[in-house]
């Protein structure tokens, strides 16, 4: 280790954007943030790059109830686990019942993880916390129908950080309520 | 845009007529530039003993060269490499810009056991020619002659190919200078995060926007002729799996079924992506796609997180993560449906994300290492595991063609950074954006 300390050459180089822009080539640059939303699929073509937005629709969110164990909608969990725990039970309970009594409420429930581990394999986690949630709100009077699920894994982090207190709050279900009801029967 | 090779014995024959021909077949194509800031370098570690070079300023006869520095190009690839020294401009004995200009004993003297020279010119029909030469200073002998030819827009990847010679030359391995990664960065806070998915040269310039989201973006893949990147987008607000072409920007949805879609990676014969899927029942299982047929294979079906697999070379098989036994171990299973899966990592409590070595032979992956996760590689035959990084959030490793580096994803402080690692474990350098994060690098094919 010392050795390869000795032979620590720390040199930073510039690789300098201006030598690419070569010859009759235009320095371009790809639609920048935030950008227009086109439909999805829609790659812009010509330039190579493409941009992939979601326009609004059946997707859009609610505010969704704010009484009591409702204001919460974040369900947390134990690392490398999808157990709902302690108030977790009471959040979900309280939510499954208003859904029971709104049976044409929807939600989606977003699985997500702590950054620790790989990519992949945090998405098959938070999708599994995801439907741990789903199977406890149909338990307890929530329809099929209603709920829908995603995991995002550790890629939408609620607080940035990299130490326990962050990876608690990351490692989460948010039940996010959707404006568009369901159709009636 | 690729500059085209001659070999040096057309070149040593004087057959100048035939390069220019083959030239005129070179069809030019303006690459999307991107104006955002480069990535910094910084080399992390390099060997004992670098092999001494001097890299002589190139000839430039032509204005639409653009002000590329051939030389500098090639000696920060030489240098990035950990297993070069070159000599400071300041300190060359002369500017030779061929070899037959060089006097071998007075470099040896300098401390250089090789010198580089090399002449940038323009040829008909607006094409450039590099050539470059290098001797050995201790024997005199030229050990490499050689010229590419291209568009000027291809200068840069004519001096990648120029490094990727002199390395193979000088060490008996082929140099992977001239070869492009993928990578994704992410700008802003938690939650409002913004995605891209950028390719770039190795060595992490020339980069071009791909695609750009406000919602996560993961995994891309190489198809293996280098022309397509498959990816995860959650642009609809639910995982889809795409194919997107590069160069046009052209792409199209493959898998957006309920639940997971994630983890594509290409088949060898680029026809076929290993994926995971999850179904509306949450269980992620590994599939094969016929990309032509459409047809769906199922791989593996247990209540357990099956995930990240990837193809061996010869495709008849397939690693990937599972936490079937109660930790995520690495697996690795036949490509058929009703195949048994044989459990590969047995050391540690978490081995996931496995990939391949070109020659089939290590296999590398995330492993907790003393409650910090690194990257390791796991000799298939022995079974011997060694740890190669250093970090303590590593994750993501991903190959050189070339079967001798290692591209993955750190944490430098706040920041996500890309780093390199030789598979010796004795060179590395870090690869970092001046803002935001860049992580899952993908490291791209040989190109023709």
């Amino acid at each position: 280790m010392t050795e390869k300390a000795s032979m620590r050459r720390v040199m930073v180089v510039l690789l300098g954007a201006a030598s690419v822009a070569l010859g009759a080539c235009a320095a371009k640059r790809p639609a920048a943030a935030p950008p227009a939303a086109p439909a999805a699929n829609e790659a812009a073509q010509g330039s190579g790059a493409g941009s992939a937005n979601a326009a609004a629709g059946a997707d859009e969110e609610a505010a969704g109830p704010q009484a009591g164990l409702l204001a919460t909608h974040l369900v947390y969990f134990d690392f490398d686990s999808s157990e709902i725990k302690g108030t977790g039970t009471d959040v979900v309970a309280a939510h499954a019942k208003y859904l029971g009594g709104h049976p044409d409420t929807r939600v989606r429930l977003e699985g997500h993880t702590d950054e620790r581990g790989s990519r992949e394999y945090n998405i098959g986690l938070g999708e599994r916390r995801a439907q741990s949630v789903r199977r406890a709100l149909l338990l307890q009077g929530a329809a099929d129908a209603q709920l829908s699920t995603v995991s995002y894994g550790e890629e939408r982090p609620a607080v940035p950080g990299h130490d326990e207190a962050a990876w608690a709050k990351n490692r989460r279900v948010e039940i996010v309520y959707l404006a568009q009801p369901l159709p009636p029967k | 845009m690729r500059m085209r090779p001659i070999p040096a014995s057309q070149l040593l024959s004087g057959r100048r007529g035939l390069a220019g021909a083959l030239a005129l077949l070179v069809v030019g194509l303006c690459a999307t530039h991107d104006a955002r800031a480069a990535l910094q370098i910084e080399i992390t570690s390099g060997v004992r003993d670098p092999v001494p070079i001097a890299i002589v300023p190139f000839a430039r006869g032509v204005a639409a060269d653009g002000g590329l520095d051939v030389a500098e190009v090639v000696q920060h690839d030489l240098e990035g490499s950990g297993r070069f020294r070159a000599l400071r401009r300041e300190r060359m004995p002369a500017m030779p810009t061929r070899a037959d200009e060089i006097a071998a004993a007075v470099w040896k003297s300098a401390g250089s056991d090789y010198v580089v020279v090399g002449r940038v010119t323009g040829i008909e029909e607006g094409q450039l020619a590099v050539d470059f030469e290098l001797l050995n200073t201790l024997t005199g002998a030229r050990v490499a002659a050689q010229r590419f030819v291209g568009a000027p827009s291809a200068l840069r990847n004519a001096a990648h190919r120029v490094s990727d010679v002199i390395y193979q030359k000088i060490l008996g391995v082929r140099g992977a200078f001239a070869t492009r990664i993928a990578y994704v960065a992410v700008d802003g806070s938690p939650p409002a995060q913004h995605y891209q998915l950028i390719v770039a040269d190795a060595d992490g310039a020339n980069q071009r926007l791909v695609l750009e989201s406000r919602f996560p973006l993961m995994s891309p893949s190489w198809s293996p002729d280098g022309q397509w990147l498959a990816y995860v987008s959650f642009e609809t607000k639910h995982s889809g799996i795409y194919v997107q072409l590069v160069r046009s920007g052209e792409r199209r949805q493959v898998s957006a079924r309920a639940g997971v879609n994630g983890a594509p990676e290409w088949s060898p014969n680029g026809r076929k992506l290993a994926l995971t899927l999850g179904g509306s029942g949450g269980n992620a299982d590994i599939y094969i796609l016929d990309l032509t047929s459409q047809e769906l294979t199922r791989l593996t079906d247990d209540p357990a997180i099956d995930t990240e697999a990837v193809w061996a070379p010869d495709g008849r098989s397939l690693y990937f993560t599972s936490d079937r036994a109660g930790s995520a171990q690495i697996y690795q299973i036949p490509a058929q449906s009703g195949a048994h899966p044989r459990r590969i990592t047995f050391g540690g409590g978490y081995n996931a994300r496995p990939r391949v070595s070109p020659d089939g032979s290590q296999l590398a992956m995330v492993t907790l290492d003393n409650g910090v996760y690194r990257i390791a590689v796991q000799d298939l035959a022995s079974g011997t595991v060694r740890v190669l990084s250093h970090g303590r959030l590593d994750e993501s490793p991903s190959f050189a063609p070339n079967g001798a580096t290692l591209i993955y994803s750190e944490r430098d402080g706040e920041r996500g950074a890309l780093a390199t690692v030789s598979t010796d474990g004795l060179t590395g350098l870090r690869l970092k954006a001046p803002q935001g994060e860049v992580r899952e690098p993908a490291w791209g094919p040989f190109n023709p």
